[in-house]
């Protein structure tokens, strides 16, 4: 692990999906590397900065995934190999140039890479990225293991450079978060040399202008790269089946699921009377190979996440092909078989092929089952999700929460994305104040619409906010929108030194780069004040001239405010383990229950370095959680909560 | 008991549980290597990021001679369970326990917000023992984080259980695999801790098991 995704090949090593992922562009020679941070995406980009010095790379955290796909295309233009990274919401970002950029055609072999969040396990939506390669017809291809992760790459930029179109790669969370062994290619030597030959007319591929028109003889040349990726697909090792000849039931599957799905056929013994047909290539499907698979078997369960694509696309061949394959029964999302939403798991495909085959499966015995009825099991807590101890966030929706109920006329703070998002995710973490989330910079742009009806009664004070990395990615334009129209809002930027949500990557707020070089940092406050707003930054750990600050500013009622709330993450590589200072409980000062602080402390500040002793009915710090921000030694009014400052 | 040589089962399915924060995802990772370094083909399946923020975690370990297994433990298979935290130990045991699963627990609990509110209770650790012992062939407790703490930092407390979880004997592993491991992972100057920390969870292990 320690030793980078550079090191040499032939060695077996546990890798990263991700890992997997960002090595196997590294082997197909990849020069340029650009995307933007997002869960469970972050780690492909963030492994080739690390390498990007040695193996003479461009890496760079684009600000947003549009630009991040833009920068990517220019290297390709210029002849070199390129990746671009994102999650899958950011392909929703970046889709207006991705369907121009199908239109254009690619010169050195680019790939996109997009990992998908079934499940939602770190998002707010539960979207697909591999109906746009369907959309905007490019290929689409799916690792099934970590070897595939890492192999796939290679085959996929020589694909691109065959085709001169741009391939998409879709990994999921549990691809890309998952580990496994991997067998590690050798590295190449040679560089390609950047030119962009651009003198020709558009019409010659390799030297001409690239634009996506003439739109319909751009758009006739990608549909004959498709049926020709379609020819090559029907020999790709990647499509695989195993099992018997004629199965009775044939499962369908790609990326993650065929795990799952081997897993299922393993725990219900059936081997020999259940088939695996895996595909690497997703869209277009080899058609030869699934029509003669589908031939062979009259039952057929497709295995997916989420929406049914594969499905959907097996079942247009299966009615092209209806005198061929003969009388088929399909099973999977349209019937109910596999759900529709959320992630898959070898017990639910288990389930999905014993309810075909009429074969019960329970993972448990009766008897465990039944202890697990005993009463301790259902009071074992439940662990909400909440701001870490010392995350500034807690004190800046302690800060709004205390402003607007002071203001009182029922203010409210439109939500965005990052970790403040677990405002809106457990609504107590944000004291009740976030009411809207949506899409990166959606709050300001939401705040922007609010803002513009006070002439149709609205009164209540509007709010957004947005994390540093998010204003830069896609909060400027809307607060330009809100400068323009003189939109009556506050945006309170949590400005907390780094895209925190997703590991500290860089942003254009910050002096230095993915590859750690010193760069020049576009100021916060000076884009929001050229902008033509109305400026001020507080540290939200001064609870209270922060919140006087902000009641000033509710007050203010004339266009567009910002508050830079700035107080860097707890998790933060320079302040983590560091604590401000000590902090206590002072016994005979906290009179517990009897206060009529009705227990602020713990009750509704929820920091989990607090506890509550309810043998002495009094708060208590738990030393190994706490760290030491000592905001909650403001929050208590008896002021028995003491803090001291930690010398240094 | 004497180390087993060879794993017993394959797939052998591990599950290291605790909060956010507490060091589950290098747990996984020191454990697998060490299971990768023996020539074992080992899946990790965990998730990261939002969930890490105070919620529970899970990281699942699939180790084989042969095969790549899914990055989820199927209901009812685990085989043995690390809880860096008492109750997430219950947890897991709920839905990937059965009667011939081992348990190792770390018995310094991470109050979830909802206890700290007073809305939901944390159940006493003699209940978390009598309900972990009824669900299990075998539970170990250890005070894994106060060691960590004299050790100087509470994160400690993932390598006193991985120490703890070496000396078991049921997997293929010893201390030279996790020097190894770690000596790769981590800088010079942290080494001699995290030795340390092994130990001191080997030493637990032993004086309870042997």
């Amino acid at each position: 692990m320690a030793a980078g995704i550079d090191q040499s090949g032939g060695v077996e090593v546990l890798l990263m999906g991700n890992e997997a992922i960002a090595r196997g562009a590294l082997e197909a020679g990849v020069q340029v590397a650009a995307g933007y941070p997002g869960t469970p995406s972050s780690e492909v980009v963030e492994n080739l900065a690390r390498v990007a010095e040695k193996n003479g790379l461009y890496v760079e955290w684009s600000v947003n995934e549009k630009v991040a796909m833009e920068v990517a295309a220019a290297a390709s233009f210029a002849g070199l190999r390129s990746l671009c990274v994102m999650k899958q919401n950011g392909v929703n970002v970046a889709s207006d140039f991705l369907l121009h950029l199908v239109g254009s055609g690619v010169r050195g072999g680019m790939v996109l890479v997009t990992c998908d969040d079934p499940g939602a396990l770190s998002s707010v939506n539960e979207g697909e990225s591999r109906h746009f390669a369907r959309m905007v017809e490019i290929p689409l291809l799916e690792p099934g293991d970590f070897q595939e992760a890492k192999d796939m790459l290679p085959w996929a930029f020589a694909l691109s450079e065959e085709i001169r179109s741009l391939v998409m790669v879709r990994s999921v969370t549990r691809m890309s978060h998952a580990s496994g062994n991997v067998v590690l290619g050798e590295l190449p030597t040679e560089k390609r040399r950047a030119f962009f030959s651009c003198e020709s007319n558009v019409f010659d591929l390799d030297h001409g202008p690239l634009y996506s028109t003439p739109v319909i003889r751009k758009h006739i040349l990608q549909q004959e790269r498709i049926r020709r990726v379609r020819e090559i697909s029907e020999k790709c090792t990647f499509n695989r089946y195993e099992g018997p000849e004629n199965p009775e039931l044939l499962v369908i599957t790609s990326s993650a699921c065929t795990l799952y799905s081997k897993e299922a056929i393993h725990l219900l013994g059936l081997k020999d009377r259940v088939g695996l047909l895996k595909l690497g290539t997703t869209w277009p499907i080899p058609s030869e190979l699934v029509t003669r698979r589908l031939a062979a078997a009259e039952k057929v369960l497709v295995v997916e996440e989420v929406l049914p694509f594969l499905e959907d696309h097996v079942k247009i061949l299966a009615a092209e092909t209806a005198g061929r394959i003969g009388r088929t029964q399909f099973f999977g999302k349209n019937d109910g078989t596999i759900p529709m939403v959320g992630e898959l798991n070898p017990d639910l495909v288990a389930k999905a092929i014993g309810s075909i085959l009429n074969i019960s499966y329970e993972g448990m015995t009766p008897a465990y089952e039944e202890s697990l009825k005993a009463p301790t099991m259902a009071r074992i807590p439940q662990r909400e999700q909440t701001f870490c101890p010392g995350c500034p966030h807690r004190a800046s929706f302690w800060v709004m929460h205390e402003a607007l109920a002071l203001d009182g006329r029922q203010g409210f703070v439109c939500g965005d994305i990052g970790c403040y998002s677990l405002a809106a995710i457990s609504p107590a973490n944000g004291y009740d104040t976030m009411k809207t989330i949506h899409s990166m910079g959606s709050g300001t742009g939401l705040a922007s619409g609010f803002g513009k009806l006070g002439p149709f009664g609205l009164d209540q004070p509007v709010l957004a906010v947005c994390g540093d990395s998010t204003f830069y990615h896609a909060a400027i334009p809307a607060l330009i929108n809100a400068v323009h129209h003189k939109a009556n809002i506050i945006l309170v930027v949590l400005d907390n030194g780094g895209t925190a949500m997703t590991g500290f990557q860089s942003h254009p707020g910050l002096g230095v780069n993915a590859m750690n070089e010193a760069v020049p940092a576009v100021n916060l406050e000076r884009v929001c004040q050229t902008l033509g707003a109305r400026v001020e930054v507080r540290d939200p750990f001064d609870l209270q001239e922060t919140r006087k600050t902000l009641n000033r500013m509710i007050k203010d009622e004339t266009g567009v405010r910002v508050l830079i709330m700035r107080q860097i993450c707890a998790l933060s590589p320079e302040k983590r383990g560091k604590r401000l200072y000590t902090v206590s409980v002072q016994e005979d000062l906290c009179l517990g229950e009897k206060c009529g602080c009705n227990r602020l402390c713990t009750r509704i500040f929820r920091c989990p370095g607090l506890g509550w002793d309810p043998a002495k009915g009094k708060a208590v710090v738990d030393e190994v959680i706490c760290a030491g921000c000592g905001v909650c030694a403001l929050v208590c009014p008896a002021g028995a909560i003491q803090r001291q400052e930690v010398a240094r | 008991m004497k180390r087993k040589e060879r794993l017993q089962k394959d797939p052998y399915n591990i599950v290291i549980t605790g909060v956010g924060g507490q060091g589950n995802v290098m747990a996984s990772r020191v454990l697998s290597n060490m299971l990768v370094r023996r020539g074992y083909r080992v899946t990790i399946g965990e998730t990261f990021g939002m969930s890490q923020r105070g919620g529970a975690v899970m990281s699942h370990i699939r180790v084989s001679p042969k095969a790549q297994w899914s990055p989820q433990i199927p209901r009812g298979k685990a085989d043995m369970v690390v809880a860096l935290e008492p109750v997430e130990a219950i947890r897991v045991l709920m839905t990937y326990g059965n009667p011939k699963v081992m348990v190792l627990i770390n018995t310094r609990p991470i109050y979830p917000v909802g206890v700290i509110t007073g809305e939901l209770t944390y159940p006493s650790l003699q209940e978390i023992e009598s309900t972990v012992k009824s669900l299990s062939a075998g539970a170990w407790f250890l005070d894994a984080t106060v060691e960590a703490v004299k050790l100087g930092n509470p994160i400690l407390g993932n390598i006193v259980m991985i120490g703890a979880v070496a000396a078991m004997g049921e997997l293929p592993v010893n201390r030279g695999d996790f020097e190894d491991v770690i000596s790769r992972t981590l800088p010079a100057d942290k080494l001699e801790v995290n030795l340390q920390a092994f130990d001191i969870g080997a030493a637990k292990i032993e004086r309870q098991y042997f």
